[in-house]
Formats: C-alpha cells, sequence, structure tokens
C-alpha cells in the first residue's frame, strides 16, 4: 500500500490526548511495574460535592501510581480532566501532596523518586472553595521540598490545559512537557473576557487563545521545555528523558532577576504580537542569568 | 442529585472486580465488585432527577443477561441510556476478562 496522500506515523500513533488519566500515567512507567494507591474501590471521594447535589467521583479525578521509569522509582500523579475540570478539591489535592510527600521522604531515606504530575485543570475547585485554595498551596511546597532531591516533571498534554492556581504549580516543577493541543495560563481566556471584556481577549477566537496559551508558544518563550506530539510513546520517551536528566542546575522558577528584568523591560502601553513576543523571550534564560 | 438501589436475584459469583469510565458530562463511572449470597445490589448516584422508571428499565434489561453477584455503584453525569448499558456491559467484559 502507498504511503501517499497521508503521514503513516501519524496515522499509526496511539494519541496521549485520548486515554483517560488511569491510561495516561500507566503508560509512562516501565511495562509492568505501576500499581495505583488510594485507587476508586478506597472510595476516598469528596465529601462536598453530594452536599452540593454534584455527583462524585470514586477517585477524586486524581490517579496516583507507583513504580518504575527507567529503572528508577517514581510517582505519576494524573488528574481527569473530564471529572469538574480536573478541578483540586481537598480529597485530590491531598492524595498529590501526600504522593509527592512520600516521594521526598524516599529521596531522603536514599531512594532516589521521580515525580511526573499530569495537569488537566482549571484549578481550585469552586464547590471546594478555600479548601481548594489550601490544597494548591500545600502541593507547591511539596513540589518545592522535592525538587531539591529528584526533578518533578509537570506534563500537561491538553486538551484541557493547565490553569489557575495549579499554572502556578506547573511553573514550579523542575521541566514542563507540553503538546501543540494543550495550554498553560494563570488566567483561562474565559475568564479575562469576562474580567475585562471582549476587546482585552477574544475566547472564541481559538488561533488567537493557542497563539498566546498553546503549547508551541509556551516552548518557544522558554516557559516549557519540551513540545512533544500527541503521540503516547514520544511523550513517555520525553518523560524517560527528563527523569534521567535529574535535577536541573538552576530551576526557572528560581530566576527571578531575570523574569523580572523581562517583565520590565515589556512597553505594556502597546499591543504584543505573540510572534513578536517569541523574539523576546526566546530561551528560558538559564544561561543568560549564569552569565 | 438522586440517590436510586435495586436489588436483582443473581446466581454465580463474581471473582474479579471492576472499574470503568469516568464522571463526565454525559458519562458515568461504574464500579462492579463481588457481592455476598445470591443478590446483586445496584447503587445509583445520579446528577438527573427524576428518572427511576428509566434507570429500572435500563437495569432490569441488563439483569435480564447478567446473573452475576455483584455489588454495582454508578456515579452519573448524565449519561444516556445507552451509555449507560454500554458502560455495564464493559464493566463485565472487564470484570470476566
Amino acid at each position: 500500500m502507498s504511503n501517499k496522500g497521508y503521514n503513516a506515523n501519524f496515522i499509526n500513533r496511539q494519541s496521549f490526548i485520548e486515554l483517560d488519566a488511569r491510561e495516561r500515567a500507566t503508560a509512562l512507567f516501565d511495562a509492568g511495574t505501576s500499581r495505583e494507591l488510594l485507587g476508586p474501590f478506597d472510595r476516598v471521594e469528596s465529601p462536598w460535592l453530594p452536599m452540593q447535589g454534584v455527583t462524585p467521583q470514586a477517585d477524586d479525578g486524581c490517579v496516583v501510581m507507583k513504580g518504575k521509569i527507567t529503572g528508577q522509582a517514581a510517582v505519576v500523579v494524573a488528574l481527569e480532566g473530564a471529572f469538574q475540570g480536573g478541578s483540586m478539591g481537598e480529597v485530590s489535592g491531598e492524595k498529590m501532596t501526600a504522593a509527592l510527600d512520600l516521594a521526598c521522604a524516599d529521596n531522603e531515606k536514599g531512594i532516589p523518586t521521580s515525580a511526573v504530575i499530569l495537569l488537566e485543570t482549571g484549578g481550585v475547585r469552586l464547590q471546594e472553595a478555600n479548601l481548594g485554595l489550601a490544597a494548591i498551596a500545600e502541593l507547591m511546597a511539596s513540589i518545592l521540598a522535592l525538587r531539591k532531591h529528584a526533578p518533578v516533571i509537570c506534563l500537561t498534554a491538553g486538551t484541557v490545559g493547565c490553569f489557575g492556581g495549579m499554572s502556578l504549580a506547573a511553573g514550579l516543577a523542575s521541566y514542563v512537557v507540553m503538546t501543540r493541543e494543550a495550554r498553560l495560563g494563570m488566567n483561562g481566556p474565559e475568564v479575562i473576557e469576562q474580567e475585562n471584556g471582549v476587546e482585552e481577549f477574544d475566547s472564541s477566537d481559538r488561533a488567537l487563545v493557542w497563539a498566546i496559551h498553546g503549547g508551541e508558544q509556551r516552548y518557544a518563550t522558554g516557559l516549557a521545555d519540551a513540545l512533544i506530539d500527541d503521540d503516547t510513546s514520544q511523550i513517555a520517551d520525553a518523560i524517560r528523558r527528563f527523569v534521567s536528566m535529574g535535577v536541573p542546575p538552576v530551576h526557572r522558577s528560581s530566576q527571578v532577576a531575570l523574569y523580572r528584568n523581562r517583565i520590565e523591560a515589556l512597553d505594556s502601553s502597546r499591543q504584543w504580537d505573540p510572534k513578536e513576543f517569541r523574539a523576546l523571550w526566546a530561551t528560558n534564560g538559564s544561561n543568560e542569568e549564569k552569565r | 442529585m438522586e440517590q436510586i438501589e435495586f436489588n436483582y436475584p443473581a446466581k454465580r459469583k463474581v471473582l474479579k472486580r471492576a472499574h470503568v469510565g469516568v464522571v463526565g458530562s454525559g458519562d458515568l463511572e461504574v464500579l462492579l465488585e463481588p457481592a455476598e449470597g445470591e443478590v446483586a445490589h445496584v447503587f445509583i448516584r445520579t446528577s438527573v432527577d427524576g428518572f427511576r422508571d428509566t434507570w429500572k428499565a435500563v437495569l432490569d434489561r441488563f439483569f435480564a443477561n447478567y446473573d452475576g453477584a455483584a455489588r454495582i455503584q454508578i456515579n452519573d453525569a448524565g449519561a444516556t441510556p445507552g451509555s449507560v448499558q454500554l458502560r455495564l456491559e464493559q464493566a463485565v467484559e472487564v470484570s470476566e476478562r
């Protein structure tokens, strides 16, 4: 059969985005090494959702798995974007935080353990309000503690993307991996439009949204470390690569002077084009800062 | 949210538990586990109130072909009867694989 007219690699690939949270987490481990902790049959679900007439999910939309990646101990925590927009509630937040804390304790005991967090989330779960906010604050503290010992890798594959407080958690990660379909940003397009009007940001303009929040732009401006096709084996390869690289010499979020200078240098009185912006923020600046 | 429960007679033991689906819009989650005795117990939580008769019709049809002594929990986010039927069949397939 001829390959003319289509890309055989594209047709034959196994999409990562089409997998659910549990399948995504499993796909990143060395085959046959993973086991789930606090799975759906443990029924640790949100006590707050039923009180508000919302059906809970048995794992609260957060899948925690332990196993090996490139032969080394690793924990993977995946948020299920289809359940309540992957939002962080008390239970899902505590599951993710506790998993990272246990990984941190293992590192301190001399067992190198990396973490991969799969963020498909709109941020805090509004039904759980302050508990969700507290969960994200605790998660950020846990990422900071763990990343001294082992890489914390954030993977945002899409299509929900990573927004709100969880974008700050992504910002603390040692490495950020994205696809073209994924989006990453503090305020989502709808929120900006709602607060500042359609003149500020037209959230129905998908080309504009992806030109600003999309994986390609985040990678081109140094805010993500890898841009990978929506292909399960390529994504798993990228995760293995970052696990092997270990803790980076300088974390992006430690480069305060660099980013402060860059933001100060931006003339906010005029509208910037996403392409122009790329020229200014072409790298993640780890070399720039060291100079 | 409405909670609905049903019991159906069962003839054989269920050996393995199964979890399928997600509580996403138009979808549902099914947790199927072995139960004691000769009865299947179904516990439903659904985001759409007032469809008890429809649930009963779907489950009557499902249990016409299924006789496992299972404890089935359904967390539903507005799935259509067709989706419910398919998820239940998928859960049985996973538990008997």
